[in-house]
């Protein structure tokens, strides 16, 4: 039997409804674009780079409840962060949603981020929670065209 | 909850549901602890034990490559290759065998029809006629032909119940329409478009027509000799047979004057670097060894669905519907995208309280299985300004009882996200 509370997880109930830095800040240098091709959501999603720093972030678009809440809870935890850190976030967050192995050690390090633990028992919405983490990763390298989950 | 007179009313009209259910062993299991209600027959239905049968009856029996050997399993294997392709004949009341190709499904039956017909016979300046509520492989097949003889696209609009109208296709018709292709049934929607005066439309304007049969073969009844089509494209698998087989249908007239769409064998009569002669009709347009498997099972699945009256089938899939449409209305917050009134089989909807994707994870946990998603029909989405919707559709198998289960489901989801 699947749990679906450990999927939904207040947290997310709260970030999917009420999502934060819902909005691109002003000023902005960077800017990504995030589409999942199997269910049609997309995000943009821009941030302010002062040299390493990220000194402010927000996105726009519409998706499901784990997809926004994960780029609600993702704006909040790198803002503030250096380019190295927030990669550092997306591989532990990225080896946690994918369920590999010993990435259990390491959920406490990403603290409010780690309620995301759940989705490892839904593949198919390993997507929906990564979307907004490789549009970060986009819009860090500034490449162009679209960051796809597939 | 159940409402036992709507079944007992398609019980009265000669088909019963309960016995139909035995044939089908899918539906017998259970999915995160719950029983399986699958509500996803319009992505592939469910297959019936014959079917699943004769596709291993061949391997275990007929297994052989056929129209090649003059040996006895290779005979037999030939032999119901062929009757499968008499059963689809009938089935679509072609006039011929020699008119009916079998291919991978309808996606290759459209883009053979591109590439063979369309690349051949359409020039610079002429249009190729579409309408707003195709699936992706009744638009992006044109659109690559289009781009390589340099045809337009042309888009039938939809209302926003979800219609084609004959006014809105007349409207973009035109004498430059050279090929109109169009669904028989829209699959993110369930509309049945009403094909038939819009062939004799497109007729009067001298252009050919392409059905996409996909949603309409196991809804609908499909003649093509009344229907006038020239061109019907369907998949096996969204007729109670196995994946990997299609039909296309093609008025012999049309198919004798179209180069061959892949090389290969089977498809020639003789082959010199020199010069290759093609085979007759079908063969011509069947390069390589078939799914033969496929085929024998796609016959065995209309033999099956054959065995009914058709009309009693549609009958209790028509009342389904109507019980779930009702039904689904009566769930607060659930706005329906797809409101013809002629529809069968499917019906898409959003809630305000979930994004169609939370929906499919949580009915899924209750044992419901529904597509949610944009259906590979992101015109439509458009049209509707969304990205995707939650989409229940029927197969001869379902009941009011799993339409209930499914409500039931989706009062889950207000719980949670409520
Ligand atoms: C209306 C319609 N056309 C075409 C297709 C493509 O069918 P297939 O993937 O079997 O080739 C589908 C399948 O979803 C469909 O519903």
């Amino acid at each position: 039997m699947m749990d679906l509370r450990e999927l939904y997880q207040e947290v997310i109930l709260d970030h999917g409804k009420n999502p934060r830095n819902h909005r691109f800040p002003e000023p902005h240098n960077r800017e990504g674009r995030g589409y999942n091709p199997l269910c049609g959501d997309k995000v943009t999603l821009r941030l302010q780079l002062d040299g390493d720093k990220i000194t402010d972030v927000g996105f726009m678009g519409q998706g499901c409840a784990i997809s926004q809440a994960s780029c609600s809870t993702m704006t909040q935890a790198i803002k503030g962060k250096t380019v190295g850190e927030a990669d550092a976030l997306f591989s532990k967050f990225h080896a946690m949603v994918m369920g590999e192995a010993g990435a259990d050690d390491d959920f406490d390090s990403l603290g409010k981020l780690a309620v995301f633990a759940g989705v490892r028992e839904f593949p198919m919405r390993v997507k929906c929670a990564t979307l907004g983490w490789h549009t970060l990763n986009q819009a860090l390298r500034n490449e162009g065209g679209e960051a796809k989950t597939e | 909850m159940t409402r036992p007179s709507a079944i007992a009313k398609a019980t009265d009209a000669g088909f019963d549901v309960r016995r139909v259910r035995d044939d089908f062993p899918a539906l017998h299991q259970e999915v995160h602890g719950k029983p399986l209600v699958y509500l996803d027959s319009a992505a592939t239905t469910l297959k019936p034990r014959v079917v699943i049968d004769a596709v291993a009856d061949v391997y275990a029996r007929d297994c052989a490559n056929i129209h090649r050997a003059v040996h006895l399993l290779s005979q037999r294997a030939t032999a119901r290759f062929e009757d499968a392709r008499e059963k689809v004949r009938a089935f679509l009341n072609a006039n011929d065998t020699n008119e009916v190709i079998f291919t991978r499904g309808t996606t290759e039956s459209v883009n053979l029809v591109a590439q063979s017909w369309a690349r051949t016979f359409l020039r610079e300046g002429d249009e190729v006629l579409i309408t707003e509520l195709e699936h992706h492989s009744n638009i992006v097949p044109w659109q690559i032909v289009c781009q390589q003889v340099g045809a337009e696209l042309v888009v039938v609009p939809m209302t926003d119940r979800g219609e084609i109208t004959r006014e809105a296709f007349e409207e973009q018709l035109s004498p430059r329409t050279r090929l109109v292709a169009m669904a028989h049934v829209s699959n993110a929607l369930g509309t049945v478009l009403p094909v038939e005066p819009l062939i004799g439309l497109a007729h009067e304007q001298g252009a050919v027509v392409l059905l996409d049969g996909a949603q309409a073969v196991s809804h609908v009844p499909v003649d093509v000799q009344a229907l006038d089509c020239d061109f019907y494209a369907f998949s096996g698998h969204k007729l109670y047979g196995p994946t990997g087989i299609g039909v296309l249908y093609g008025r012999e007239r049309l198919l004798e004057g179209m180069p061959p769409y892949q090389g290969g064998g089977d498809m020639i009569r003789s082959v010199t670097f020199a010069e290759t002669i093609y085979n007759d009709l079908p063969y011509k347009f069947e390069a390589g060894t078939p799914d033969i498997a496929g085929a024998i099972g796609l016959g065995a699945a209309i033999d099956y669905l054959r065995s009914f009256d058709q009309e009693a089938v549609h009958a209790h899939e028509n009342a389904v519907l109507r019980y779930a449409t009702k039904a689904f209305g009566s769930v607060d917050g659930l706005r329906l995208i797809g409101t013809a009134p002629g529809k069968v089989a499917s019906v898409s909807f959003l809630m305000d309280a979930a994004h169609p994707h939370d929906i499919g994870t949580i009915v899924d946990s209750e044992g419901v299985a529904i597509r949610t998603g944009h259906h590979c029909a992101q015109p439509v989405m458009e049209h509707f300004g969304i990205a995707a919707t939650a989409r229940a559709s029927l197969g001869m198998y379902n009941t009011t009882e799993d339409v209930d289960a499914l409500v039931r489901a989706l009062q889950k989801v207000k719980e949670l996200f409520g």
